[in-house]
């Protein structure tokens, strides 16, 4: 049991924060302001918050203390604060999305996350910035204003979750929730030293996550270390008959995988594709080092192939603005949300389209217009049918593969963290980024990622992608904690204390 | 398979129900077709005779109970729309100009 008396309550494990809450060394409401002063002072910086929502917050940080006054049973998470991407619905909080055509709507109902959030005593603080509708890698698509990295304040957190991951690193939250639709947990994560799992799809309810690619979303948890990761994957994931594509069986261990960390006797493949041309020296150089480290621990590291996977972007580049043009058409100006136009000379239909020129930003309309193009008569096998097919062979590599090892490994991103404004005008470039997490989301698969170390030229954190089979999330844990025991025997640390204090 | 003029751009706003700005239709022709002739490698693959896939867990036969759940109170609908009246939401006219 550690000690907490004079120690920085934000500096602290989820696991830590909840063992001393429960023990009464400390009381939910002292942890929830200890982050909230955090916040009020150097979010001003590193914005990744879009809303505060303090009074809510110490209210459920008290009912913790409260029910713990009781007697009651306390969860394994009770009384630790997290922040919330700003895509997951939360009744009565503003849920924006990143992008104006939300701006001041405050859901009629919470989400099946924040439902399991609630019920696991978890005190949320507030909503987290992200690129509009998910659709980025560095948060400069948001329309209230990029996130800045708490590494350098001048470099992108990563996307869509770089609010989410900015928050963790910035010890503003020991947890957080991202949602996964191309890399949108694991990139930030990589490029800010934390730890984020996308689960297998399904695994996580979709209820009140706002729809931007419905066959690729996915909510998963974040956090600074693995066990922590575990804790909130074990709190938000299982069956919900609201979403049709919840899968309903048990949730793998994840917390005794977490606790396990033995990765001796494991086979792992090194996926070919995902190296070489495009990837950083020092990514590359972090990479192989944890290769070692692996078959040091006693697993065996082989090389794997997934010839497909050259043609995953372009899949995808076509499956997610297909279907984020068919979910986007909610976005009407009718029901809820921004309506502009609407002076008594516009019809309906003109009044949709000037709200959702308003509303949307540039990003969202490039890929709505994709989208559309994609699906329309004439270019629909050739595009989206074509594409639908290439995702099958995807899937075809990967069982091939997982017929061979237990888990795969790559890079979680090519570069480390790059400077604001250096590829926002430029999608292609943008777009490379999740090169090596998109994949994983044709399929379906479970996926970490692990801080690995810095890269020499630029002394920015690296990223390790472990990626699982459907449903054994558990593997993701079981050699993520023992990579994350091994560098942290070596470092005397874990990676994210070695992130500027701000 | 691509070359988009600023013709179709100005289609797909239209399709898409988005109003658009003639250096957005100068932007966006271009890079549509940058984007376009980058995914189109795809058509590269020989894949006639595979089955396309449309979800990545295959679930089927999905039902639920057939019993009575609370829905949405109205209250909290008609606060987050944009305009009510009446106790509806208050839409613009739906027919165009005769």
């Amino acid at each position: 049991m550690a000690d907490l008396m004079g120690n920085d309550l934000t500096r602290q494990s989820a696991s830590t924060l909840a063992d001393a809450i429960s023990q009464g060394e400390v009381s939910a409401e002292e942890v929830t302001k200890a982050h909230l002063e955090r916040i009020a002072d150097v979010d001003p910086r590193v914005h990744a918050f879009l809303y505060v929502d303090s009074d809510d917050a110490l209210a459920a940080a008290r009912g913790v203390d409260a029910k713990r006054a009781r007697g009651d049973q306390l969860g394994a998470l009770a009384g630790v604060p997290l922040a919330l991407k700003d895509v997951l619905t939360m009744k009565g909080v503003p849920t924006t999305c990143g992008s104006k055509i939300l701006e001041g709507w405050r859901p009629p109902y919470d989400s099946h996350v924040v439902e399991r959030l609630r019920a696991n005593d978890i005190v949320i603080l507030g909503k987290t910035n992200m690129d509009e509708f998910a659709m980025g890698s560095s948060t400069e698509h948001s329309a209230y204003g990029p996130t800045r990295n708490p590494w350098d304040l001048e470099r992108i957190p990563g996307g869509s979750g770089g609010g989410s991951s900015a928050a963790l690193a910035a010890f503003e939250a020991p947890l957080a929730i991202g949602t996964d639709t191309g890399g949108s947990i694991r990139q930030p994560a990589a490029v800010t030293g934390t730890v984020g799992v996308k689960p297998t799809y399904g695994g996580v309810s979709r209820y009140g996550l706002v729809a931007l690619a419905s066959s690729l979303d996915q909510a998963g948890p974040c956090a600074r270390n693995v066990l922590d990761t575990a804790l909130l994957h074990a709190a938000i994931a299982g069956h919900d008959p609201r979403d049709s594509t919840s899968i309903n069986a048990a949730v793998p261990d994840v917390v005794g995988a977490a606790l396990n960390g033995d990765v001796r006797g494991m086979r792992i493949g090194l996926v070919r594709e995902l190296s070489g041309a495009g990837y950083q020296a020092g990514v590359e150089l972090r990479f192989r080092e944890a290769v070692e480290l692996l078959e040091g621990l006693g697993a065996e590291v082989i090389e794997v192939s997934c010839p497909h996977f050259e043609y995953a972007l372009g899949a995808y580049y076509l499956i997610l603005p297909s279907e984020a043009s068919s979910n986007l058409a909610r976005f009407d100006g009718m029901r809820y949300g921004l309506r502009a136009g609407d002076d008594g000379s516009h019809s309906v239909e003109e009044v949709m389209a000037i709200t959702r020129e308003a509303g949307f930003g540039p990003e969202v309309k490039r890929r709505i217009m994709l989208g559309t193009y994609a699906l329309s008569s004439g270019y629909y096998d050739a595009y989206y049918g074509q594409a639908q097919k290439v995702r099958t062979l995807i899937t075809r590599d990967f069982d091939a593969a997982f017929a061979q090892v237990d888990v795969l490994i790559s890079p979680t991103a090519p570069t480390t963290a790059f400077k604001i404004g250096e590829k926002v005008d430029d999608p292609i470039a943008m777009y490379l980024n999740d090169v090596a997490t998109i994949p994983v989301n044709l399929a379906g698969n479970a996926a970490m990622s692990l801080p690995i170390g810095l890269a020499p030229e630029d002394g920015l954190p690296v990223g390790l992608q472990i990626i699982a089979p459907p449903m054994a999330d558990d593997r993701l844990y079981r050699v993520g904690s023992a990579v994350e025991s091994a560098l942290v025997d070596t470092w005397g640390h874990l990676l994210i204390e070695e992130a500027p204090a701000l | 398979m691509s070359a988009i003029t600023r013709a179709d751009v100005e289609h797909l706003g239209r399709l898409a129900r988005l109003n658009l700005t003639p250096e957005e239709i100068d932007n966006f022709a271009g890079q549509l077709d940058v984007i376009l002739t980058s995914v189109a490698r795809i058509s590269e693959v020989a894949a006639d005779d595979i089955p396309p896939t449309s979800h990545p867990i295959p679930v089927e036969n999905v039902y639920r109970e057939d019993v009575v759940r609370p829905g949405l109170l109205r209250a909290d609908v008609a606060a987050g729309a944009p305009a009510w009246e009446d106790d509806r939401f208050r839409v613009p006219r739906i027919l165009g100009e005769a």
